[in-house]
């Protein structure tokens, strides 16, 4: 046994162990993330549905930015299109 | 007999199960298809599926099983003697628990990894998945009810567990902030929390701590089961990652090393079995062995429990099918180790059989406490360490279980209630706070509802909670019989314990009743009623469903 295998099986039993943590909780953190992050987008774009939003000259530059992650919202709230009338993303 | 030869024959017992059994159950009747794309390939998507080594998905999935029911259940039934419990736990392993269990994932697997819930649906009929939801509340509602009330019992028998088990809490809190940050790496952290509760379990003895016995007219009693629910109902509602991620791990940690040493210690000291093999001379009040037993010990002989777990979690992240022979049915002998070592512990910590009946008084005594009191003797005498210390470190490990089962199980029941505040749009249920503060009450009614003021009730549905954990059992062995049938293939390996199950619960269940009824527990009367409501109609459904299903067979045939 050289000093390397050591360390290659060290660093092997370690990726184990961080796995032994994170797999039981991983989708209820990513989820828990994935709200948050919905909250802001719904920040984000709450001009167009009517809620003024001090920051909105701000925000109406990350509309782009959020457009994968808009689709992908309103897909995963069971909506086949867009639910705003003048925001079309497919 | 020797405690060696004992832990031998139940340890060599599961292993050949393992090597044959699980091996037959594998190949011939679930087909097991290397190729298969399991649903963590299929949807992958780095949240819920996820393909996982078969290892940690095996860690994961057995710490998430064991919790403190298979030490309660054995330790309370080896009132009838040791050989009873010991054939149960080490056959129920084998041709009961894993089959079920690896069936489960099976099921689940071949169903884009669904719960058993909305399987029930689809495979059997709407109306069992309705059953199905019902038990399931009623397992959850006992399942806190009862750990609540187990673990008021141990810190007031064991007041030397009162620091270590709060702080264990705290060294969790810390863990999660430390990990969450990323100020130190897992191996580190890990070594320094083990060490960190081990401290504290070798500070407890010095510095035990008691509530008052009487306190604003609450006995210490059910002062502990206000504070645990009130911690409980905290915990499930903290993000995960704070205290529950955390505290499984070190859980996990703990209870492998708290195997190790029993067994090690049993090892060492090879202990006489100094329980009765057979207990000729129960207590006053002990009810028949047949059925009774069958419901005493659920986890670590068969429980349903591990259906959801199975189900809904285990199934979305297997990388093979047929890695689910290791992680199913092994997961199932290490939760049925787990038994066989309270058993021993139980049985063969004991100088005498004068002291052994001096714990075990009344049927419901002795319990998880003759486990605390025995295994700490044999980890004493074996490996050297005080008595006070390997007390207190088994029931720091049986709290800490029971507490994660708890907040689980109450996080579980919010849920529930959330969903039906969705189903029957009343949008307070539907807020976390409301739905976690219901189902707290539900519980507490249950606790103080079914023994009075203090709080003593939880203990006495210990029986019922087995016997509601195997029905829910049925209600899965019943999905993948049906799923078995329509696919051509023989049914017994499912359809024998099926049966089994139903028949000793029913049986059960009208003994139990009769007891209730003439000592005047009105309560427990009615929820008993309860359940055999749902076990007979489950013997409807299955009947039903199974007949059609195999008319179907013979006119496609």
């Amino acid at each position: 046994m050289n000093i390397h295998s050591i360390r290659q099986w060290f660093g092997r039993a370690g990726e184990l162990m961080n796995e032994f943590y994170n797999a039981p909780y991983r989708s209820a953190i990513a989820r828990a993330k994935r709200d948050e992050d919905d909250l802001f987008m719904l920040l984000v774009f709450s001009e167009m549905m009517g809620v003024p939003n001090p920051a909105a000259y701000y925000t109406l530059e990350l509309q782009p930015l959020m457009l994968e992650r808009f689709h992908e919202w309103h897909q995963r709230m069971g909506m086949e299109h867009s639910p705003l009338d003048n925001f079309r993303c497919c | 007999m020797n405690a060696i030869v004992v832990m031998l024959l139940g340890l060599g017992a599961m292993f050949l199960g393992y090597v044959f059994y699980s091996k037959f159950i594998a190949e011939k009747i679930y087909k097991l298809d290397p190729n298969f794309k399991t649903p963590a390939h299929e949807f992958e998507d780095g949240v819920d599926f996820v393909p996982t080594n078969k290892y940690v998905l095996w860690g994961h999935h057995f710490t998430s099983v064991a919790g403190a029911a298979p030490i309660i259940g054995p330790a309370i039934a080896v009132i009838w003697g040791w050989v009873p419990a010991f054939l149960w736990v080490v056959f129920g392993t084998i041709f009961f628990a894993g089959v079920h269990d690896a069936g489960a994932i099976w099921a689940s697997n071949r169903n884009k990894a669904r719960s058993m819930g909305s399987l029930t649906g689809d495979v059997v009929s709407k109306r069992a998945q309705t059953l199905f939801m019902i038990v399931i509340f009623l397992v959850l509602l006992m399942v806190n009810a009862v750990f609540a009330t187990a673990i008021a019992g141990l810190l007031i028998n064991f007041p030397s567990a009162v620091i270590p088990v709060w702080g264990a809490i705290f060294v969790a809190l810390i863990i999660g902030q430390v990990i969450f940050r990323k100020w130190m790496g897992l191996g580190a952290v890990s070594v320094l929390g083990v060490i960190a509760l081990y401290i504290l379990i070798w500070v407890g003895p010095s510095a035990p701590l008691a509530l008052p016995e009487m306190a604003l007219g609450l006995s210490d009693n059910a002062q502990w089961i206000l504070i645990l629910f009130g911690y409980a109902a905290i915990a499930s509602l903290l993000p995960v990652w704070m205290l529950l991620q955390p505290r499984d791990y070190i859980n996990g940690l703990q209870l492998f090393i708290g195997l190790i040493l029993l067994y090690g210690a049993v090892l060492l000291l090879g202990p006489d079995m100094t329980a009765p093999a057979f207990n000729s001379n129960t207590p006053e009040g002990t009810p028949s062995m047949l059925p009774l037993l069958f419901v005493t010990i659920a986890c670590g002989a068969i429980s349903g429990f591990h259906g959801l777990v199975a189900s809904g979690t285990t199934s979305k992240q297997l990388d093979k099918e047929t890695d689910l022979r290791f992680v199913g049915y092994f997961g199932a002998i290490g939760e049925g180790s787990l038994s066989l070592a309270t058993i021993i512990a139980a049985c063969a910590g004991f100088a005498t059989l004068a002291d052994w009946e001096a714990v075990y008084t009344s049927f419901g005594q002795g319990g998880v406490s003759a486990f605390v009191e025995g295994g700490a003797n044999i980890i004493s005498q074996g490996i050297g360490l005080d008595v006070g210390i390997a007390e207190t470190l088994l029931t720091v490990m049986a709290v800490l279980f029971a507490g994660t089962t708890m907040d689980t199980g109450l996080r579980l029941q919010r849920y529930i209630f959330q969903e039906w505040g969705n189903i029957y749009d009343i949008s307070l249920i539907q807020k976390p706070l409301v739905a976690t503060l219901l189902a707290v009450g539900s519980c507490l009614l249950l606790a103080f509802g079914a023994g009075g003021a203090d709080g003593s009730g939880g203990l006495q549905i210990w029986p019922l909670f087995g016997t509601t954990n195997q029905l829910l059992a049925g209600l899965t062995l019943m999905v993948i019989t049906v799923m078995l049938v329509r696919l051509g293939r023989p049914m017994y390996v499912t359809l024998l314990p099926l049966i089994f199950l139903l028949i000793m619960t029913v049986f059960a269940l009208i003994i139990q009743l009769q007891g209730f009824y003439q000592d005047e527990k009105y309560f427990l009367f009615f929820l008993d009623i309860v359940v055999l409501v749902a076990a007979v109609w489950i013997i409807l459904e299955a009947t039903a469903t199974l007949s059609k299903v195999s008319k179907e067979n013979k006119q496609q045939g």
